[in-house]
């Protein structure tokens, strides 16, 4: 079939399994997850069918595979929506096909099918083990299944079609449609286990961190929309759409249009990737289960902010004059490396192996913004690319590593807390499988030479600044690459080497084949999604293989951007920093001893309580925004304006009502009309009681009356009528 | 003032002074018998109107059948002990005075009727009122169809007072 | 002679005194007589007409004939009616019999 019409079919297996889920199967775990991943399977295909026949067609660029339809009239023309398959999209088609399978798959053995039912678990509440007799009458206590479990599959499955739709659309509008319900399914996914208050007070502010950009990137499409009256793509990406977009100006701050809606879309991503300021709900929204955690928190959601900024480049970039950054692009830059860095510098005070993951995520999600502040837009999409494949391997990894000190929770009885990496140790003995995946991940996250694809799409991203002579962005990016490095193998040693610093950690067991495959597969990834972007002119390896993604994803753009030529100096920097990064975090915290405090406490001293406490921004927005909107809502708009002015006016309407309608009753109801109809009822009565003494039963009173009467009449008739 | 005039006077004396013994007597026998006297005097009437049959008629009817059958019912109705009390009821003086009022208005209005002075004609020497009437009673362009309903009148009135004042054996 | 005055003012008078016998008296067969009385003075009221009015024709006298028979008729029937009270109520005084009243 046509490569548009299969297009358009991939969000639907995933929407089918959600309402089949939540209407049908929800009683049924194996159907619930059969339909999860059966759906989700079938978008996987359809989507690696739309990527062969993509890098087949040969000129992507020049004509994507489109298709639109009408969907609401707008005066005399329709609005449309419809696919757009670029090369931009079908390297993101690529990755999110695969991440969101493969976590699926990976959400059978993390919510513990086939376990029996816990001993007090109820929904809404993480399991708490099950206790179970074995031959000889001991009792074990093991993981038990999620009370939940259909609908985790559901929620998965509804975020996994708000991603393909965001992916596929031809336009912003739809984009935002599948941005919004991927903001849903954040909510319902961090407040899955919705008794715990953290993880509803997390849920809420994921919400409103992320809708703060949400409004303003609205805001920044309607604007959008005014000028260029469409939102498709191949008509805000025109010439001719984005020369009106630059010579327009703005009504506020006196820049360009095209400025200003960069700048708001790009807020929009500040919100949805969690840069600085708007950071503070992505470390929160670990309360979610860990899949949820890879899938939203790692490879796709917040890689859709990315995605967006990515997609709009020709706006941000619109009015570049002979390479020199716009505005935006040097708001972004800034942005996206402050974020990296700071978000860097908090990740390495961290003890919870997850909140590490999150502010790394954070930190390269500023790398990439940082990129395409810069210009680098082909750098950008490749470590796009490459980082959703390597962070969903160590989120997932990091969940087979809790699931395994819970095991030994479980086992022992220890009262710890599994997530914290001060408790771990030695698993390297105990979780092979997970220990090697996680490591490939960690050095590709590190950005390891030549093995990992994390090395070739940051390296790029250095080069580029490098060749750009952007100085400050070098520098606080390779900074960033260094702490990157250092806090990911203080990860990995803490947790896998040296040896076991509790009994649970000593008991803890590999996870189950449903966990261990997706890392395997994601492992491979990890190392050879960098290959097909091996600069041309590397040295020895480069020239084997074309810059496959430097062509491909290039192509997206109206021009083919320039091909960075090879430098020594960012290789340099590159190698220095990852390999000295992960020497400096393995030589740290290599056989730490239980109960040793952390050395970097020794050596920051009050800077690592402020690192500890992520620089107290949570703090800080509470004070200046959380507590003045909840003393708005319960005292001024609450107690003020609803309870004492609009319902203090209703009572004494009510109460003017009220005393009309007594009076009403009293003096014109009671006395006027039921008098009146009483009157009349008396008076009948009294008339009655007085005349029927006229039927006296005697008829010669009768025949008396009678004739008295027509005597009257005949007199009357004779004297008083006949009178000539 | 001829003998004629005479005669009438005295019937008439008889038969109204009569009449108001009828309604003023109280009691019933007497009233009844008063009535006989009346009904008398009226017979007499229907004689100088040269109404022979009527005479008649009169006397065997009304005085032979009615009246006496009036004595049969007072005798059946009356009381053992004599009812006291006036035998008339409260508002006599209003019949009274109704009575009155009709007769004058009557003589009034009869009065202003230029025929009310017409004189007697002789009547032809030959005419025998009973064969006419007796003829007319029977004869379809006279008036056979009222004497027969006449007579089919009676039969229900036969009836009806067989049936109403028979004595219902509980 | 006599002219008809005389007689229809006999006939008025007798029918006046049956009426007040009817409209005052409380016992139910004097009430009867004074019907009596009035029908009476109608029959001479119709005879008297015939006779000075209308000899040749004899229609005055049959419709004579006719009241007669009614008022033997009604005579009968109210006697019955009277006896048939009286055996209930053990009076026929008109102002007894009032069950018709309110």
């Amino acid at each position: 079939m046509e490569p548009s019409i299969l297009v358009w079919l991939l969000p639907v297996p995933p929407i089918l399994a959600f309402f089949l889920i939540i209407f049908l199967t929800n009683r049924s775990k194996s159907l619930s997850h059969i339909l999860a991943i059966t759906a989700t399977f079938l978008s996987f295909i359809g989507s690696m069918v739309i990527v062969t026949l993509a890098i087949r067609s040969g000129h992507l660029g020049e004509e994507p595979f489109t298709s639109v339809l009408n969907w609401f009239p707008t005066g005399d023309t329709w609005f449309q929506i419809g696919v757009w398959v670029d090369p931009l999209t079908v390297a993101t088609l690529f990755f999110v096909a695969i991440t969101i399978l493969v976590i699926i798959f990976y959400s059978v053995g993390y919510q513990n099918y086939g376990q029996p039912k816990g001993d007090h678990d109820q929904p809404g509440l993480p399991p708490h083990g099950a206790t179970v007799e074995d031959e000889q009458g001991h009792k074990h206590r093991v993981p038990s299944i999620e009370p939940m479990y259909s609908r985790f599959f559901a929620f998965l499955s509804l975020f996994a079609f708000g991603m393909y739709v965001l992916v596929i659309s031809n336009n912003l509008l739809t984009l935002f449609v599948g941005w919004e319900i991927m903001g849903l399914c954040s909510y319902l996914l961090i407040g899955f286990w919705y008794a715990k208050p953290s993880a509803r007070a997390a849920a809420i502010k994921a919400f409103l961190t992320t809708r703060v950009g949400d409004v303003v990137m609205l805001l920044g499409l309607a604007y959008l929309y005014s000028l260029a009256g469409s939102l498709s793509y191949d008509v805000i990406f025109s010439e001719e759409t984005l020369a009106m977009l630059t010579s327009t100006s703005a009504p506020i701050f006196g820049v360009s249009a095209a400025v200003l809606i960069g700048l708001f879309l790009f807020f929009g991503t500040v919100g949805k990737s969690a840069q600085f300021p708007l950071h503070v709900w992505l470390p929160d929204a670990m309360e979610g289960p860990t899949p949820v955690s890879a899938m939203i928190h790692a490879a796709t959601m917040v890689s859709a902010g990315v995605y967006l900024v990515v997609r709009v480049f020709p706006i941000i970039s619109a009015g570049m004059h002979h390479g020199e950054p716009t505005l935006t692009m040097n708001v972004m830059a800034f942005i996206g490396a402050f974020t990296g860095l700071f978000a860097a510098t908090i990740a390495v005070a961290q003890n919870d192996i997850k909140r590490v993951l999150a502010f790394s995520t954070i930190s390269q999600l500023g790398y990439m913004i940082a990129a395409i502040g810069i210009g680098a837009y082909v750098a950008a999409a490749f470590h796009l690319f490459t980082h959703a494949f390597f962070k969903a391997l160590l989120f997932l990894g990091s969940g087979s590593v809790i699931h395994g000190v819970e095991h030994g929770v479980l086992h022992t009885g220890e009262e710890i807390d599994p997530q914290d990496m001060f408790n771990m140790g030695g698993l390297r003995k105990k979780m092979p499988f997970t220990f090697w995946t996680f490591l490939i991940g960690g050095l590709a996250l590190s950005g390891f030479p030549f093995l990992s694809a994390g090395f070739w799409s940051k390296d790029e991203i250095l080069a580029d600044a490098f060749a750009h002579a952007n100085w400050p962005v070098l520098i606080v990016l390779a900074f960033a690459a260094l702490l990157t490095a250092f806090y990911t193998m203080r990860q990995i040693t803490l947790t896998f080497l040296g040896q076991a610093r509790t009994e649970s950690a000593g008991h803890a067991v590999e996870s189950k084949w449903t966990m261990v495959l997706p890392l395997v597969v994601l492992a491979v990834f990890a190392v050879v999604a960098g290959w097909p972007g091996i600069p041309e002119d590397f040295p020895v390896i480069g020239g084997f293989i074309p810059n496959f993604v430097h062509e491909f994803v290039g192509e997206t753009l109206a021009e083919l951007p320039e091909t960075i030529a090879f430098h020594w100096v960012p290789l340099v920097i590159s190698l220095v920093v990852s390999l000295g990064g992960l020497a400096l975090g393995w030589w740290v915290y290599r056989g730490l001893p239980v109960g040793a405090q952390d050395p970097l406490e020794k050596l920051l001293g009050p800077v690592y309580k402020l690192l500890q406490n992520k620089y107290y921004f949570d703090e800080l927005y509470d004070y200046i925004f959380v507590r003045p909107a909840y003393w708005l809502a319960s005292t001024f708009t609450y107690l003020w304006m609803d309870r004492t002015i609009i319902d203090g006016f209703l009572h004494f309407v009510a109460r003017i009502i009220f005393s009309l309608g007594g009076i009403l009753r009293n003096y014109i109801d009671k006395p006027v009309i039921n008098g009146f109809g009483d009157f009349v009822g008396e008076s009948v009565k009294r008339i009655g009681r007085s005349g029927r003494f006229i039927q006296t039963g005697r008829v010669q009173q009768y025949m008396v009356m009678a004739l008295v009467i027509a005597f009257g009449t005949l007199f009357y008739y004779l004297f008083f009528l006949s009178q000539p | 003032m001829t003998v004629m005039h005479v005669v009438f006077l005295i019937t008439a004396v008889v038969s109204l002074g009569g009449a108001v013994m009828v309604v003023t007597a109280r009691n019933l026998i007497h009233a009844a018998l008063w009535l006989i006297l009346t009904l008398f005097g009226v017979a007499v009437m229907y004689g100088l109107l040269s109404a022979t049959f009527f005479t008649v008629v009169q006397v065997v009817i009304y005085i032979g059948a009615i009246a006496i059958l009036m004595i049969f019912a007072i005798m059946l109705t009356r009381r053992v002990r004599q009812e006291p009390g006036s035998n008339v009821n409260k508002g006599w003086w209003l019949a009274g005075l109704i009575a009155l009022l009709l007769f004058t208005s009557l003589v009034w209005m009869l009065s202003s009727w230029p025929g009310f002075q017409t004189t007697l004609q002789e009547l032809p020497q030959d005419f025998d009122s009973i064969q006419v009437l007796g003829t007319a009673l029977v004869s379809p362009e006279g008036y056979v169809i009222p004497f027969e309903i006449a007579s089919v009148l009676l039969l229900a009135a036969l009836i009806g007072a067989v049936v109403v004042a028979w004595e219902r054996k509980s | 002679m006599i002219p008809l005055s005389y007689f229809l003012v006999f006939a008025a008078a007798l029918f006046c005194i049956g009426l007040y016998g009817v409209l005052a008296r409380k016992n139910a067969i004097a009430i009867l007589m004074g019907i009596e009385l009035m029908l009476n003075a109608v029959v001479i009221n119709l005879v008297a007409f015939w006779r000075f009015r209308s000899p040749e024709s004899i229609t005055g006298q049959a419709f004579g004939v006719i009241v007669f028979a009614v008022a033997a008729a009604e005579v009968a029937v109210g006697l019955a009616l009277f006896i048939s009270i009286f055996r209930r109520r053990n009076s026929i005084a008109a102002d007894e019999i009032d069950l018709l009243k309110w």
